[in-house]
């Protein structure tokens, strides 16, 4: 397992009090939406794969709390992070889960697919790697237009095996586009080790081939990812030049809800439960005097309400009508 | 009418669209400094410079891949294969994601990228530069496919692509691009998904398009001296499909041979027999026979290689034999 320094808190940058409280609300909600979610899909009410975030929530917080209104986010199919983070509420995550109209796809796209353009998310894609050029054609476009806009594309361990990944970065780089490659490494892709899958332990190592700036940092405290994440935004608005950052992170559960983990000792698993992302930031917000108990008791509480709230209305929420069988097949005819 | 070449009216329609738009930008193998290995884009570069006549590394998936994120990011993006073999290394962007993103995401999404490709045989370029899958990608919905036998349909298809909302694969057949044709002098658009009929006749219903096209026509000038006058029906599109002049023309002939250069098995043909056979089985005087490239991979040898392809003389004989 791959350690490289321990991890620890201190204040991220240009964050007031308010936006902690959100930060932690927003971790809390993703894991208690994705617990709810893995009992919903075993009740059977959520068809198709589910593939859980949950020991990430680090990331996806602190590198889209990161942020400009402007910026993308793209990502691959474990993204309900990614989705709530972008903004999308809750309930229509959970709609889009259940498959109803009412949901981030309109029920088309299950939980692989969630977005919402609005907001600047472009899903949830499935297809392992295959989101990497379509983010460096969004910044292209963008550097085009002159917008000031950075494309954040996040992707797994594993996505950096295939053609994809590499065809992606060295574009990215002739063509000196705004993408800011997040690797999120947490350790696995499906069943198989990082070291037994990728000829590189250190997977920004993949970057430096291309003479692309990187970086690798621990993910498990929020507060870091998000320091973290705002200098790689800054470096590529900056120097007009992609930036890739390696995150070290850990998913607890399977790769998706069929995952018998025959790959890992339940050992290991609890020693990065140790660390946990939400646990590490709630100790935080405490030690340093910035909360008091009842002040994130409460904001639990008003999670627990929102997800119980967000499951009745996805579960209250129509199917898709007959007639969207053969709707959006193409904007003209 | 200016009379023009299929090279110039692709290259025209590109042009003009590129001056009408700045969305309009082109990416590709060899697209700029180059001239395009077709010479379609020829001064391009020095016209519209590298930002909108883009030179990309030799790599096909991330050629379409990020026209298809250049497209969802407002843009318009042509995005050019050097030949549609190998789109197959551009597969999963191509079906999995031009063709799906607007469905799968409930109408958010628009992908309007039209991806120009050169297709067909009779080069001796060898088994993997010299086919016509276009059946292949004409099986997803979601994608538009489109493969022009005129230089008149071809600047007018090429435009309606580039302008429409919805991904296009535009297959240019690469033994047409010296063909020549009447071309109007004003700004004008196809409809994709509009068959045509090219030439009117009463005795047999032939179906064919790109290529075949030209063949079709040829053979109508040879049976015309027998006496025998064939329906030329131009599909343009193989998706959508528009089988309504198809369906028209078979209504009053009742007899067809359908003509494509791909491989007959599972292709275009078998589509457009099938849906006769739905549509219009009770009008049926005669079976439909399909004139389709032989089942072998393309072979370099030059008379081989014309064995396999469909010919004139194969739709003379197919056109006598349903009569």
């Amino acid at each position: 397992m791959v350690r490289e320094t321990p991890a620890r808190t201190r204040e991220g940058a240009s964050m007031d009090e308010k936006e902690l409280l959100r930060l932690f609300h927003e971790m809390v909600l993703i894991r208690r939406m994705e617990e709810e979610s893995a009992r919903l899909y075993q009740e059977g009410k959520i068809g198709g794969f589910l593939h859980l975030y949950i020991g990430q929530e680090a990331v996806a917080s602190g590198i889209i709390s990161a942020r400009r209104p402007q910026d993308r986010v793209i990502t691959a199919y474990r993204d309900h992070g990614a989705a709530i983070a972008c903004g999308i509420p809750v309930r229509a995550v959970m709609a889009e889960l259940l498959g109803k109209a009412t949901g981030t796809s309109k029920g088309k796209g299950g939980s692989m697919h969630l977005a919402d353009v609005q907001r600047n998310f472009w899903g949830g894609h499935a297809i392992v790697g295959a989101h990497l050029p379509l983010a460096a054609g969004m910044a292209l476009a963008d550097k085009y237009l002159g917008k000031d806009a950075v494309t954040i594309c996040m992707f797994g361990d594993g996505a950096t095996n295939i053609g994809y990944f590499h065809e992606s970065l060295n574009l990215s780089m002739v063509w000196k586009l705004p993408v800011l490659w997040v690797c999120e490494n947490n350790q696995y892709g499906m069943g198989t080790a990082v070291e037994r899958a990728s000829a590189v332990g250190e997977i920004r190592q993949k970057a430096e081939g291309y003479n692309m700036p990187n970086r690798r940092i621990q993910g498990m405290n929020v507060l870091e990812v998000r320091q973290a994440a705002e200098e790689a935004l800054a470096a590529v608005r900056d120097n007009d030049c992609p930036f890739f950052l390696e995150v070290l992170t850990y998913r607890y559960r399977g790769h998706s809800m069929g995952d018998p983990e025959r790959y890992r000792q339940s050992e290991e698993v609890q020693r990065w439960q140790q660390d946990d992302p939400i646990g590490i930031f709630r100790n935080y917000l405490l030690s340093e005097g910035l909360f008091p108990d009842e002040a994130l008791s409460a904001e639990e509480a008003g999670v627990e309400q929102e997800v119980e709230q967000a499951i009745a209305f996805a579960e209250a929420s129509a199917d898709p009508p007959p007639e969207a069988l053969y709707q959006d097949i193409y904007k003209e005819g | 009418m200016a009379v023009i070449t299929m090279r110039e009216a692709i290259s025209q329609a590109l042009w003009e669209e590129m001056e009408r738009d700045e969305r309009v930008i082109i990416l590709g193998e060899e697209v700029g400094v180059w001239g395009g290995t077709y010479a379609v884009t020829k001064g391009f570069y020095d016209h519209f410079g590298p930002e909108r006549v883009r030179d990309t590394p030799i790599a096909e998936a991330v050629i379409v891949g990020a026209a298809n994120g250049a497209a969802m990011a407002g843009l318009r993006p042509v995005a050019e294969l050097m030949t549609i073999n190998f789109a197959f290394l551009a597969m999963d962007q191509i079906v999995n994601h031009a063709a799906k993103l607007r469905y799968m995401f409930g109408g958010q999404m628009s992908v309007p990228v039209v991806i120009r490709a050169v297709g067909g045989g009779g080069r001796q370029l060898g088994a993997t530069h010299s086919q016509t899958p276009d059946a292949i990608f004409a099986h997803f919905p979601g994608l538009k496919v489109v493969a022009p036998g005129t230089p008149h349909d071809a600047k007018g298809l090429l435009k309606a692509a580039i302008r429409g909302d919805d991904p296009v694969l535009f297959i240019e057949h690469a033994t047409l691009y010296q063909f020549r044709g009447e071309v109007p002098d004003d700004d004008y658009l196809e409809p994709i998904g509009v068959s045509k009929v090219q030439r009117q006749g009463s005795d047999v219903t032939v179906v064919a398009y790109s290529k075949t096209l030209q063949h079709a026509l040829q053979a109508a000038e040879q049976l015309a001296q027998e006496g025998i006058q064939i329906e030329i029906v131009d599909l343009r599109s193989l998706r959508p499909l528009d089988m309504g002049p198809v369906l028209e023309s078979f209504k009053r002939t009742n007899r067809a041979v359908i003509v494509e250069e791909g491989w007959r098995s599972y292709g275009v043909g078998a589509e457009v027999a099938a849906r006769i056979a739905e549509e219009a089985f009770d009008y049926m005087d005669a079976p439909i026979r399909r004139v389709a490239q032989a089942e072998v991979p393309l072979p370099y040898n030059q008379a081989l290689e014309q064995m396999a392809l469909p010919q004139v003389d194969d739709i003379v004989s197919a056109v006598r034999e349903v009569l």
